[in-house]
């Protein structure tokens, strides 16, 4: 570990801090609806798809706007992708996408997921998919997800007869005043830095050995940034922002990872300003940040101290001015350890899922971060408004098995917790540890699921769990071991993924409503409090703790005993 | 019933226990615990798996045979649990059942036919039949007294030997099937069917027999189903896991990981803390009508406390006596004093003895003469009878005397004086504005002094009649604002007097001149601003408002509307009990709390023992995550899972009593409980499964 390294992590955490409250601000306006500039548009969008913006609707009702909107998504999205051929801006001729594939990634970008099985962007997809469909749900799969958390947000702040907004309004407002315009700022920043942005074809270049390399182009920058910001991750190459072209220089790596983080740091501040209790929403964001830097820490250090058995045969692992040292391997040399190691638990805390370096080459420890930072939920500042309701759900359940001990019925935010709220909660951890649990095992002692595996014993194992935890957890991000492109896995992913988002927003959704059915109680003496070091503490012990233990098991054979094994001498 | 303290283990309970521990290993009862109920069909697999390896004859018996056998008595230990608790509420049933033995009631065709009797089983009363109890009968049913005045002993249902009075109309007309009458006779009303009556509803209660879940434990017992599916899930994949690896995990080893993870500890003692809790209400005498309203009693926001009898002592004390100008305070003690003598009543009394001790006036016969003595200061003359004295009345509002002399002396409230004094041809010193309004200031009640002299009447002075606080209340408001509970004193004094008392008492507001209107108005507004609200009362003008009331604890002498709206009766009829109710209901859901806590916290050190047990065959180097250092695979497994079983009988003593009660703010309270529970339930486990393991090993067990 260096000081550049540290400087960098420090230099990130205090941007991150810096960036939280004008954006909390800026986004209540956006969701209040008092801010107005692009009003005619706005008012444009509702006649067009027959909206009443003034509807206020049950959560039911917001819940099924949701998912019709998302299915419809991804129904023209299959459609699309099965027809490229036959449709415009196709300069590089591209086939229709097979439908097993078109399946996975319909579901993997409505899902705000972007894991991308296929192989390659530039393969794959012509520029109308990639720039109509899949574009297109880097926007709205981001727009909805916030709308979710902000709905929930309006249950916690108000009584309405569990009214929480309108979907529709939520989203329009989500994409004209937040995504689409800071995208733009964005894309203009990183063409600056280097980032291409063009419809030409691809370039053939011959290479000073006489060689002859095909240069993919395309309408990176503007993609790049709502990858970002929308925490999508779904790149537009396949090597992801470890590709010169999508994330040329040290300041982009910077700028993406602020870009991932901006969003659902901001919601945390939007969230106190809503419920005005905004120490609460400091308290969240602090244990948030606690597991941010415990995690950047563990896979910075595993990095940095780099391979044992190397070591062991007298190759200098320490860093030096000339030799980074550490673990190189899958490593972007202008990134580096810090670089790669922030940018790999920033991508995995939210539900970025974009990589810079290959996380399968990672220590194990290393690449145990990243598994764990998603099978806590990604609530580390999280997916844009899955990390806030995720972390709402786990303060929920916090408040409930600790509250009592207060000596009184729990109560969050004033309003009562009773059995209808610990169902849905409960719902939502459950429906995450199905799927990855139940997906894995499966995929671990099929044919079809070992037959995707490269490596063997413990790291195959891990990456069949990294894979069904990025998935469930519509992070995107990949182990990039496992050979997804079979029928089985296209299939399992996409089930996944579909169950990882929408069998958890509902839930989330039911929770927001309750809440604005129930009168709030006025904070006493005797109130449990929610603003303390000791609530910090006592959240992140029910983070670690109860979702965690979860998958100690399926941990301990996979990262765990991999390491372990590792400082014994052997590999996988 | 009587509210002795019975030990905590009481042998027969505990053997009673041991009995209904196993009876209720019978699925039937076990599915309503889902927690347990996993339990339940993990002993009967590893039970299978025992039997088939026995048949089969292989080695290794012994671990299968133990881990099998810890299993059943983790299930049996939490229906241990909650069979003690139960026991309890039984034994209490038993004696109450004695109560109700078979009783002939004479029944009467009515009130004024009491000869005409008709001898038939209470078991058979109906509402609405007349019965005639004369001495030595026991009442044979809830009812009404129409007519009569009797003592009636009423210990078996509240444990006061003391006997008490019930009488036709008025508040204290309800009388309780099963006491019995000393003295006199009552012709009574039936108003409760067979089965109905209070006795019987109370037998239900302590024996647990109407037992539902409140909501809170419904609530919880879904946390806890979901952590069990969950932990399920982790558990069941495992053996995929497992194949990969190429491990082989025995059922038993499953089946131990599974019950040692799912929160078995809280899971077993659930009930068990419900009963108790109750039971805890029960031993203060208090009959709560559900659980639900205990629980509600740890909610309250605002406790409403009538002032008199609650806060302040029922009567009120002269203090001090006030002269006007011109008058000596001597004199004023003395026409006081005089005006008292037939005074019964406590504040009557108290002036009597004020001016005997401060003035050496003794209680005296009556002489012609004493009311002639010089206003300002002369000797006073002690005066013979005859004289006559006046009453208290509503209407007049003051009581006195009036002296052969035709001297009048008159006590009672200012204005009504004031009116008395003015009819006479006397005026209204100014100084008697100021001297009443300070008093009311300070908290107390002024009473003017007056008397009629050579023809006219004059102002002698104020007596300062003090009302005294209960001695501690202060310090009880104090516990109850660090938990968060606001006090509001109910009281129909004016506002400046309320007002002082409440400032002595500690009571943060109060709602001065209540009628009970403006009782429910208060109790509407503030559970509109989302508080809970707690009172008692004892008046069928109560009513309305104890039914509004969150907890409306209704005093066992009170009125049957009041008891009928209220959701708990004081058998002891103590409206400060409130207090203790409170408190009980919130170490309950404490005691919940503190146990899941515990219980969850428990997991980490478990899966430390088990997960490397299962896999150091296949994985030698996981031998570093066994930071317990267990001696073998097979004794951490059955360390685990008998550290598992014997921390639920740890515990049921807490379960029983509750965690213990601080009147802490819900931080200070938070911060020691998680000490305590959370840090204590990671950190417990390690050393208690490590000693399990260094003990087996002793005995050669593995």
């Amino acid at each position: 570990m260096t000081a550049a390294g540290w400087v960098q992590i420090a230099l990130f955490s205090v941007v991150l801090l810096a960036v939280t409250s004008p954006m909390g601000r800026y986004l209540v306006r956006v969701y209040d609806g008092s801010m107005q500039w692009l009003g005619p548009v706005e008012r444009l969008l509702y006649r067009a798809g027959g909206v009443d913006p003034d509807e206020d609707q049950h959560w039911t009702r917001y819940a099924a706007s949701l998912l019709v909107f998302s299915a419809v998504g991804m129904l023209v999205t299959y459609a699309v992708l099965r027809l490229q051929q036959r449709l415009p801006l196709d300069p590089a001729h591209l086939p229709a996408v097979v439908p097993r594939q078109a399946f996975e990634t319909s579901a993997s970008f409505t899902t705000n997921t972007d894991w991308q099985s296929y192989p390659g962007g530039e393969t794959t997809m012509s520029y109308a998919s990639q720039m109509t469909q899949l574009a297109f749900h880097n926007f709205m799969s981001a727009a909805a997800g916030a709308a979710a958390a902000v709905a929930l947000v309006r249950g916690l702040a108000r009584r309405s007869a569990g009214r929480i907004g309108n979907f529709y309004v939520d989203l329009v407002r989500g994409t004209l005043y937040v995504f689409l315009p800071f995208s733009i700022v964005l894309a203009l920043l990183f063409v600056q830095q280097g980032v291409i942005q063009n419809f030409h074809p691809y370039i053939h270049a011959v290479t000073l050995e006489g060689g002859v390399q095909t240069l993919p182009m395309g309408p990176v920058a503007s993609q790049e940034a709502i990858k970002q910001l929308g925490t999508n991750g779904g790149g537009f190459f396949n090597q992801n922002s470890a590709h010169p072209f999508e994330n040329p220089t040290p300041w982009s790596n910077f700028l993406q990872m602020v870009a991932i983080f901006i969003v659902p740091a901001g919601l945390v501040s939007m969230f106190g300003r809503m419920v005005a209790n905004g120490r609460h929403a400091w308290a969240i964001w602090s244990a948030m940040f606690l597991l941010f830097l415990g995690g950047t820490t563990v896979t910075y250090w595993a990095e940095a101290r780099g391979n044992p058995i190397h070591a062991a045969r007298g190759i200098d692992v320490s860093a030096t001015a000339t030799n980074p040292g550490g673990n190189m391997e899958g490593k972007e040399v202008r990134f580096g350890i810090a670089g790669s190691a922030l940018f790999a638990t920033v991508t995995t805390d939210a539900s970025c899922g974009a990589v810079n370096a290959m996380h399968d080459s990672f220590t194990p420890l290393g690449g145990m971060v990243p598994l764990v930072n998603m099978q806590l939920g990604e609530l580390v500042y999280g997916g844009v408004g899955s990390g806030l309701y995720g972390m709402i759900a786990e303060v929920v359940l916090a408040v409930f098995i600790a509250g009592l001990m207060v000596g009184r019925t729990p109560e969050y935010l004033g309003k009562r917790i009773e059995s209808r709220e610990v169902r849905v909660v409960m719902l939502f951890v459950l429906v995450y540890a199905l799927v990855v649990l139940t997906f894995t095992a499966t995929a671990a002692v099929t044919a079809p699921g070992l037959a995707g595996l490269n490596n063997a014993g413990p790291h195959g194992f891990s990456e069949i769990l990294y894979a069904f935890s990025s998935t469930a957890a519509t992070n995107g991000s990949a182990f990039a071991g496992l050979t997804g492109t079979t029928t089985f896995y296209n299939t399992m992913f996409g089930v996944a993924m579909l169950f990882g988002r929408f069998a958890m927003k509902v839930p989330v959704l039911a929770l927001g409503g309750f809440m604005a059915e129930r009168r709030a109680a006025p904070a006493t003496a005797g109130t449990f409090p929610v603003t303390t070091p000791l609530f910090v503490a006592l959240l992140l012990s029910v983070i670690v703790i109860v979702t965690a233990l979860t998958f100690v098991p399926a941990l301990a054979l996979g990262p765990v005993v991999e390491h372990l094994l590792m400082d014994a001498g052997r590999l996988f | 019933m009587a509210a002795t303290a019975r030990p905590l283990l009481d042998p027969p309970i505990v053997r009673r226990a041991i009995r209904d521990a196993i009876v209720k290993l019978s699925p039937r009862h076990m599915v309503r615990n889902p927690v347990m109920f996993v339990v339940l069909v993990g002993s009967v697999l590893t039970t299978g798996v025992l039997v088939r390896d026995v048949a089969e004859g292989q080695g290794g018996l012994g671990f299968t045979f133990q881990v099998t056998l810890w299993l059943w008595f983790t299930a049996l230990f939490a229906n241990f649990a909650e069979a003690m608790a139960e026991g309890r509420g039984k034994a209490q049933a038993d004696t109450l059942r004695k109560a109700r033995t078979q009783t002939q009631a004479r029944c009467i065709p009515a009130a004024d036919r009491k000869t005409e009797v008709v001898s038939r089983p209470a078991s058979l009363l109906r509402r609405g039949a007349l019965v005639l109890v004369t001495p030595g009968d026991i009442i044979p049913g809830d009812g009404e007294v129409v007519e009569g005045v009797a003592s009636v002993d009423e210990s078996a249902i509240t444990g006061e030997s003391a006997p008490v009075i019930r009488e036709a109309g008025g508040d204290r007309s309800a009388v309780t099937g099963g006491t019995r009458v000393l003295s006199d006779y009552l012709v009574v009303r039936i108003t409760a069917n067979p089965g109905e009556t209070f006795l019987d509803r109370m037998i239900a209660l302590v024996e647990g027999a109407t037992r539902q879940k409140t909501p809170n434990e419904i609530a919880l017992t879904i946390l806890l189903s979901g952590l069990t599916i969950v932990f399920l899930l982790a558990v069941a994949t495992l053996q995929p896991f497992a194949m990969y690896s190429g491990t082989a995990l025995g059922i038993p080893a499953l089946v131990a990981l599974l019950v040692c993870l799912i929160p078995t500890t809280i899971g077993g003692l659930l009930s068990a803390i419900g009963i108790a809790g109750m039971d805890r209400v029960i031993q203060q005498n208090v009959i709560a009508m559900s659980g639900r309203s205990v629980e509600a009693a740890g909610d309250v926001n605002t406790l409403l406390l009538d002032k008199t009898g609650t806060i302040t002592l029922g009567n009120r004390q002269a203090v001090e006596f006030v002269p006007m100008p011109g008058v000596t305070v001597e004199y004023l003690a003395d026409r006081s004093q005089l005006a008292s003598l037939a005074d019964e009543t406590p504040e009557g009394r108290s002036i009597v003895v004020l001016a005997k001790e401060r003035f050496g006036l003794r209680g005296r016969s009556f002489s012609e003469g004493g009311g002639e003595a010089d206003r300002r200061g002369g000797a006073v003359a002690v005066a013979a009878p005859p004289v006559a004295f006046v009453p208290f009345s509503a209407a007049t509002r003051m009581s006195g005397v009036d002296l052969p002399s035709a001297v009048q002396v008159r006590k009672g409230a200012g204005d009504m004086i004031a009116r008395w004094v003015r009819e006479r041809g006397g005026t209204v010193p100014a100084e008697l504005d100021a001297a009443t309004e300070r008093i009311a200031r300070q908290g107390g009640t002024p009473l003017v002094v007056a008397e009629t002299q050579t023809e006219t009447a004059a102002i002698l002075g104020v007596i300062y009649l003090k009302d005294v606080v209960k001695g501690g209340m202060r310090e009880r408001f104090d516990r109850l604002r660090a938990m968060g509970i606001r006090t509001v004193m109910i009281t129909g004094d004016n506002p400046l007097t309320a007002a002082a008392i409440a400032q002595e008492a500690g009571v943060d507001d109060f709602l001065a001149e209540a009628r009970p209107e403006d009782k429910m108005a208060l109790i509407r507004r503030e559970q509109a601003g989302g508080r809970l609200v707690a009172m008692t009362g004892d008046g069928t003008n109560d009513a309305p408002a104890l039914a509004q009331a969150d907890v409306g604890v209704a005093m066992n002498t009170g009125t049957q509307a009041a008891k009928e709206a209220g959701n708990m009766i004081d058998l002891d009829s103590n409206p400060t009990k409130l207090i203790e109710i409170v408190e009980i209901g919130k170490q309950l859901l404490m005691t919940r709390g503190s146990l899941t806590t515990f219980s969850i916290a428990n997991d980490v050190a478990k899966y430390f023992a088990i997960i490397p047990a299962m896999f150091v065959v296949t994985f030698p180097a996981l031998q570093a995550l066994n930071v317990m250092r267990l001696h073998s695979p097979q004794s951490a497994i059955l360390s685990a899972v008998i550290f598992n079983a014997l921390i639920i009988v740890a515990l049921i003593p807490l379960a029983l009593r509750g965690v213990r009660y601080r009147p802490l703010g819900a931080a200070a309270i938070l911060r020691r409980n998680l000490l305590v529970y959370g840090v204590g339930g990671v950190i417990i486990p390690f050393v208690g499964i490590k000693l399990i393991d260094m003990l087996l090993v002793t005995v050669h067990l593995v």
